[in-house]
Formats: structure tokens, C-alpha cells, sequence
């Protein structure tokens, strides 16, 4: 079921004026997030950038009920939250809406136990690839060679394969999916939204401000990140992936845009050297080869 | 009336089951394992319609404990000790919220060294947090006040969160005898439950982003303390509505026994009241003008309710069963805190016994209290910080 | 909510929550309507929402300058330039 731009509703889940910074990519994944779901979503947002976006009480520039949790939280918050639903009869969709801290770091067992158990919630991460709210500090999710306020010479640990543990834990659904790709993105959201059980959509947001790029070119650098071969769109189900039509294309190297077209857009990797890139050329097809033995 | 034999612990079980809770998150940890077996029993064997979520730590308990609370239903947990200090973000985190849910805590010290045996420190630890925080004396209390604390909790007078502490071993695998009152009785007293808001489809509320006023938000802080306050009437009042149907009392937030012509008094809280309670008996017999204070909730603290027993007392002896280390026990420092702007200037001294779990008897109560009292009366009392370690072990 | 408890950590939605974010503008969207071709990519990429579409047969996209932060995404993905940035003021 294709998602076309012109059946998207119109109706504003997020609200202008937000505290977001220009070109924010949290603000589009919410907006998408209203247009995939509309009335049916409560979330629930740890501490990150959607805690700031949200702007000041007692106004709030998220035009659906959203419960702030605890930065480790989100996840066990969510799964409370969804029995209650069920219980007294209400038609929820509950959706964890977290960054790298809240789903890779300080927020993973709960993400596990709450996959583990299978409970009814969509966890979405929104990965903008640092801990962006504190001040662009690294998180598991950095990838190779980025400068971070914590990694001033480039992270040296590779970014942690979130999408595959999640696969790992056998949930009924998996995907990965960019802001640049909103149809995509809301194609998958009510794909998960009829699914009963644990879904896990991981959302690539490429940050302005903590990757240092122009605000204008959020879009042009999420669909590079994917024409690049860096970011893969896929959905799994029962383990079995399958990759999305807009990365499809890249399954073939040779398809693949050069690396550099991606990296050199961004302040975050100034510092890279050849060696550098030659790796993360290896660890593009490293998860690409992973990937398509899943398929 | 049915008597059943029961654990402080099943205690606990059975009156969340008459509750009708409809949402129970919990981790397991010595020794409070034994309720949520119990309440896994009932929910599997369909005696108790309810979700169990069987959560991956006690930090993700309360959190889904409380996310079901938001969502509109009545959710319990329980927890102890280095649960209950996992979860202590949470804690803050629904007091403030003021979503009304019920905790059991089965009091145990914390390490290191690992120990599971009995002392306050986990639930004192909590003092600041804004939840309501009592402790039981034995098992029929216990039951009693879990029911009693989902009426107290749920009140709009109120809207907090409530924790229950049962001494580990001593009540939470003791057995006694208690009566679980029917559940016709808990429905005529249980109203259907309220909560100030929920998290809902039907509304786009928002729930905890960053206030514009900090005005705003310091009065968010007050209107908790006032209505912690105000619990205090309700306290009361659910005493009150639960004697008439069971024809039992607790007193409310304390309970006074043999204080009348009383000139010394002993004060604690917990499960060790039962055996003052004997200390008491035996030092009137020996002429001791001694009475009890049995201070049931610390949190709302009963300043008024004490001020008024001990204005005319010579001494007063608060037994702490944990410390707050470089200062003194938490009840002897509310106690003398709180008499003090009342002006009251009764000489009050604090005993820190039974810590780590080491036990007390009621005779070593009994002893403690003449060895104070006869120090006192010869103005020789060189301390009245005093830590006791059994026998005749009195470290001043 | 309650008689009693007054003060309740909750909000509702809100325009303008960071008040009227037009004034961050260093640079600002200029529609041509003569080039438009209502594909609707400025109304979904916009991460604020302040562009509607749709709004008449002559002027098809309207930005919301109170609100436009000025990012400069939507002249980024129009496919024929039928916006452009010129720098505020």
C-alpha cells in the first residue's frame, strides 16, 4: 500500500512556531508521525530534542497527547501505558518517540525487555546521530570518524547495529526509514500500527545543527545518506528482510553515489582522512552483504 | 469474615487483589518476591482480572506501573531496598506527575555488604519525594492499608502516590492470622477510581514539558506539600469509614498506646511497635509511667498529633531502624523538628537500633528504655544520639 | 482535573510556542506561482508546517511568515525552483 503525497492529511499534529531549530529533522518526523496516525497516537518522548521541541508549558507545539518520561524510561512507560489502553477498551496507537540516548544508551533495557516481551508500542527511534539535546555529545549511534564535543578527533567505535539487534529479538516488525523519505516513513508507520506486538522503526534524521551542515539541505542529506548506500531502507518480518523500493537500487555497488558526495556536505566529518573513508566504505558493504543474506 | 494464615506478603496480594487492580509491574527481589508470585497466581488462575507486566528491572516497573496509571487504570507494584533506589527517578517522577498508584516496599537494608534482612533505610530514603510513606505493624495492618491506601491516594483531595513499607522476614514471611474482608465490603468502601487526568485519544494533553513560568512550577512543588497536608484529614477519614465496616482502627496517622498519664514515651515506626508495645507492658508493671506513640504514616507527618501527646511529656525516646548518616534517624529528626515549632522543649532522645537487620527483643527494648530513663533522671545522660547493638552494648 | 489540586504539570497544543519564529529569519522563501507545479514537496518537507497548499486557483502554496523559520528546505526539494531565498529584510 503505497502511500501517495496528496492523500497525506493535511490536518497539523505539529504545530508552526515550534522551539526546533531551522531545518530540524524532529519536527518533520512528527509532523509524519501526525500524518501516518493522525488521532489515534499517544507518545511517549524520553528526555532529547522532542522534550525542547515541544516548547514551553503550558502551551506545546505537539498537537497529540504526549506523556514526557524519564530519559530510560520510554519504553516500560509505553508498555504500562498500552495494557491501560487495551484494558478500558480505547483504540491507542502508543508510540515511544526516542533518540540515540533513549533507545541505544541509557534507554537499551528497557528497549529490550519491552521487545522481548512483545508489548503492544511502535518504539521510533529518531537517530540524528548524537545526543544532540545536551550539545552534540557522542552515543553509540555516532558513526565512525564523526566529530561530537566528546570525540573531537572522530569517534573510533563503529555506530551500533540497533536495526539487526532488533531483528535479533524476533519482534514481529522492523524497519528502517529517513525524513527524506516521508512516504516511505508513514507507509511504514501504518504498516506497524496494524501489526499487534512490538514494532521498531528506526528513523534517520540528519541533524543541521549538530552535523554542521546548511539548514536548507536536511532533506538533500538524508537522501544522499540513502543514495550512498549509508543508510538502508528495508522492513523485516519474522527475521526475513526485505529492502524498501528507495534503496533498492543500491543493493548494487556499483549504483551506490561515492561516499564522499555524502560526507563532505557535513562539518561533523572535516576531519576525516582517506584511510577513514576506505572504512567506512567497508562497513557500507559489510552491512549491506549482512542485510541481503536476510532477505 | 474468612481468617486466613497469611505472610505479610500475601497480605499484600490479597489486597491488591480486592482492590481490583487491573495493572501489576514488578522485578523481582529478596524479600518481596513471594507478592508478585502470588499476584501471577491469582491473575493466571483467573482469580484476579488483571495485566501482569513482568518487567526487566524494578526502574522499568514503576515506569510501567505509573504509564498504565496515566492511562486510567488502578496498577500497583513492590519493590525493596536496591529496587526501590533503581527506581528512585520514577518515584520523583509520579509524585509529580500526581498519578495516584499504590507501592508495597518489604524495608530492607542496603549494601554493601549484600544483606536481606530488615531495617528502614530504603523507604526513609524516600522521605523528600512527595508520596504518601507509612509503615506496617503486622499483617492485618498490612492488608488493611494497601485497600486503605487506594481510597487515600485516589481522593481529589489528595491525588499522590502511596508506599507501604512491611519489614522484610519479620511480616513479609511471617505468618499470621488475618481476616480479608469480603469484596462486597472493599466495593462499598473502594469508590471507582479518580485521577486529576489521562493520558488519552480523546484529548491532546500534554504531560511534563518545560514550564515558561518558574513560578508556575514552584507552585506545582507547594501544591503538592498541601496536599500531602490535606491527606492527613483523609487519613484520617479512611480510618474512620474502615472501622465502621471491619471494626477495626489504626488511629490514623498515629496510634497511642497507654499514653494518658504517661510522662516518658516511646516512638517508632514499623513492625518492632509490636514488640514496644510488650516493652511498654513490662516497664509499667515496673512502675514506669511509659506510653507509646506508634507513628504510622511519616509522610504527611503527624506534627500536630504528636505536638499534642508529648506537650507535658519529661522524655521522649525515638527508635530509628535507620540513620541518616552524619545527622540522626529520620523519625527523631522529624520528631524533634516539629515538637520544636510547637514549642514544645520536652528532652527527646534517639536510639538507632535493629540497623542491617540485627535483632531486636522486646526485653532489649524494655532494657534500653530504663537504661535512658534512669541516665536522664540522674542528669547523666551523656548523649541523646545512642546506638544499641543488642545485649548491653549501648554506644553513646 | 480537581477542586483541590490546583497545579498540574500539563499543557495543551500551541501555535507559537516559541513565539513568532519568523523572527529567527536571516533568510526568506519567495513563492513564484507562475512555475509551481503543485507537486506538494514544500508542504511535506517544511519541518514546521508553515507552508499550506491548496489555498487558491492563483496561489497555490501560501508560507506563513510569522512562523517560516527561513531553513530554507523548501526551496531546496522544489523541483523547479519555484522558490528561492532572499535574505530577510
Amino acid at each position: 500500500m503505497v502511500v501517495a503525497i496528496k492523500t497525506l492529511p493535511k490536518e497539523r499534529y505539529f504545530l508552526p512556531g515550534s522551539a526546533a531549530c531551522q531545518g530540524c529533522p524532529e519536527a518533520m518526523g512528527l509532523r509524519y508521525v501526525g500524518m501516518a496516525l493522525g488521532k489515534k497516537a499517544i507518545i511517549v518522548v524520553p528526555a532529547g530534542c522532542t522534550s525542547v521541541i515541544q516548547g514551553l508549558a503550558p502551551g506545546c507545539s505537539v498537537n497529540l497527547p504526549v506523556l514526557n518520561v524519564p530519559f530510560a524510561s520510554a519504553d516500560a512507560v509505553a508498555s504500562g501505558l498500552a495494557a491501560a489502553k487495551e484494558i478500558v477498551g480505547e483504540d491507542a496507537v502508543v508510540i515511544v518517540w526516542a533518540g540515540d540516548g533513549a533507545t541505544a544508551d541509557i534507554g537499551f533495557g528497557p528497549l529490550s525487555g519491552a521487545a522481548e516481551r512483545n508489548d503492544n508500542i511502535i518504539h521510533i527511534c529518531v537517530d540524528n546521530e548524537a545526543y544532540m539535546n545536551t550539545g552534540i555529545q557522542r552515543s553509540s549511534l555516532t558513526p565512525y570518524g564523526a566529530w561530537t564535543t566528546t570525540t573531537w578527533t572522530g569517534k573510533k567505535e563503529a555506530k551500533k547495529e540497533l536495526p539487526l539487534i532488533m531483528i535479533a529479538h524476533k519482534v514481529p516488525y522492523v524497519a528502517t526509514a529517513s525524513i527524506g523519505y516521508p512516504t516511505d516513513f508513514t507507509q511504514k508507520l501504518r504498516k506497524a500500527a496494524s501489526i499487534k506486538g512490538f514494532k521498531y522503526i528506526h528513523l534517520h534524521a540528519p541533524c543541521p545543527t549538530g552535523w554542521r551542515f546548511d539548514p536548507s539541505k536536511t532533506v538533500e542529506i538524508a537522501r544522499l545518506a540513502v543514495e550512498t548506500g549509508m543508510w538502508i531502507l528495508f522492513e523485516a518480518e519474522k527475521g526475513k528482510v526485505r529492502i524498501s523500493p528507495f534503496s533498492k537500487p543500491y543493493a548494487d555497488k556499483s549504483k551506490r553515489k561515492p561516499i564522499e558526495q555524502y560526507l563532505r556536505l557535513q562539518g561533523r566529518f572535516r576531519g576525516i582522512t582517506k584511510e577513514d573513508i576506505r572504512i567506512l566504505e567497508r562497513m557500507v558493504d559489510e552491512a549491506w552483504e549482512t542485510l541481503l543474506k536476510l532477505t | 469474615m474468612v481468617i486466613k494464615s497469611l505472610t505479610g506478603n500475601y497480605a499484600v496480594a490479597w489486597a491488591v487483589k480486592l482492590a481490583k487492580v487491573k495493572v501489576i509491574a514488578a522485578y523481582p527481589i529478596t524479600p518481596q518476591t513471594t507478592i508478585v508470585e502470588r499476584l501471577s497466581e491469582f491473575v493466571e488462575r483467573g482469580l484476579l482480572d488483571a495485566k501482569m507486566i513482568r518487567v526487566d528491572s524494578e526502574f522499568s516497573a514503576l515506569a510501567a506501573t505509573w504509564g498504565a496509571a496515566a492511562g486510567g487504570v488502578r496498577a500497583f507494584t513492590a519493590t525493596s531496598s536496591h529496587g526501590l533506589l533503581y527506581m528512585h527517578e520514577v518515584v520523583w517522577w509520579v509524585a509529580g506527575s500526581r498519578i495516584p498508584l499504590v507501592m508495597a516496599i518489604v524495608t530492607r537494608t542496603i549494601g554493601p555488604p549484600w544483606n536481606i534482612w530488615t531495617d528502614h533505610s530504603d523507604i526513609m530514603d524516600q522521605r523528600d519525594t512527595g508520596w504518601i510513606i507509612m509503615m506496617a505493624e503486622h499483617n492485618q495492618e498490612v492488608l488493611d492499608s494497601v485497600i486503605q491506601l487506594y481510597r487515600i491516594t485516589e481522593d481529589p483531595r489528595v491525588y499522590l502516590p502511596g508506599m507501604i513499607g512491611l519489614d522484610a522476614f519479620i511480616l513479609s514471611h511471617t505468618t499470621e492470622p488475618v481476616d480479608i474482608p469480603s469484596q462486597e465490603l472493599v466495593d462499598s468502601y473502594l469508590p471507582p477510581r479518580r485521577q486529576p487526568y489521562v493520558m488519552t485519544i480523546k484529548e491532546p494533553l500534554i504531560m511534563g514539558n518545560i514550564p515558561a513560568d518558574l513560578k508556575w512550577n514552584m507552585k506545582m512543588r507547594w501544591d503538592m506539600h498541601v496536599s500531602l497536608i490535606r491527606a492527613k484529614e483523609v487519613i484520617e477519614e479512611a480510618d474512620r469509614e474502615w472501622y465502621k465496616l471491619t471494626g477495626r482502627s489504626y488511629g490514623g496517622l498515629i496510634e497511642c498506646y497507654k499514653c494518658d498519664d504517661a510522662k516518658i514515651y516511646v516512638i517508632g515506626m514499623g513492625a518492632w511497635v509490636g514488640d514496644m508495645r510488650d516493652a511498654v507492658d513490662r516497664l509499667r508493671d515496673e512502675g514506669y509511667d511509659v506510653g507509646l506513640i506508634k507513628v504510622r504514616f511519616i509522610r504527611p507527618f503527624p506534627d500536630d498529633k504528636i505536638a499534642s501527646v508529648v506537650k507535658n511529656a519529661k522524655l521522649c525516646i525515638v527508635f530509628d531502624r535507620s540513620i541518616s548518616a552524619g545527622s540522626a534517624g529520620p523519625l527523631f529528626l522529624d520528631v524533634t523538628s516539629h515538637i520544636h515549632r510547637y514549642g514544645i522543649n520536652v528532652p527527646v532522645v534517639n536510639v538507632l537500633a535493629g540497623l542491617t537487620g540485627l535483632d531486636v527483643t522486646s526485653t532489649e527494648i524494655s532494657y534500653v528504655v530504663k537504661k535512658i530513663y534512669d541516665s536522664f533522671e540522674k542528669g547523666e545522660l551523656r548523649n541523646n544520639i545512642v546506638w544499641y547493638f543488642g545485649g548491653d552494648e549501648l554506644w553513646w | 482535573m480537581s477542586e483541590y489540586v490546583k497545579y498540574l504539570p500539563l499543557a495543551k497544543p500551541k501555535i507559537g510556542v516559541a513565539g513568532k519564529t519568523g523572527s529567527w529569519r536571516t533568510e526568506k522563501p519567495i513563492y513564484d506561482p507562475s512555475k509551481c507545479i503543485k507537486c506538494d514537496l514544500c508542504w511535506l518537507y517544511c519541518p514546521e508546517g508553515t507552508i499550506n497548499v491548496g489555498v487558491s486557483k492563483n496561489e497555490y502554496v501560501r508560507i506563513d511568515y510569522d512562523y517560516c523559520k527561513g531553513c530554507g528546505i523548501c526551496a531546496n526539494v522544489c523541483p523547479v525552483k519555484a522558490i528561492n531565498m532572499v535574505p530577510e529584510r
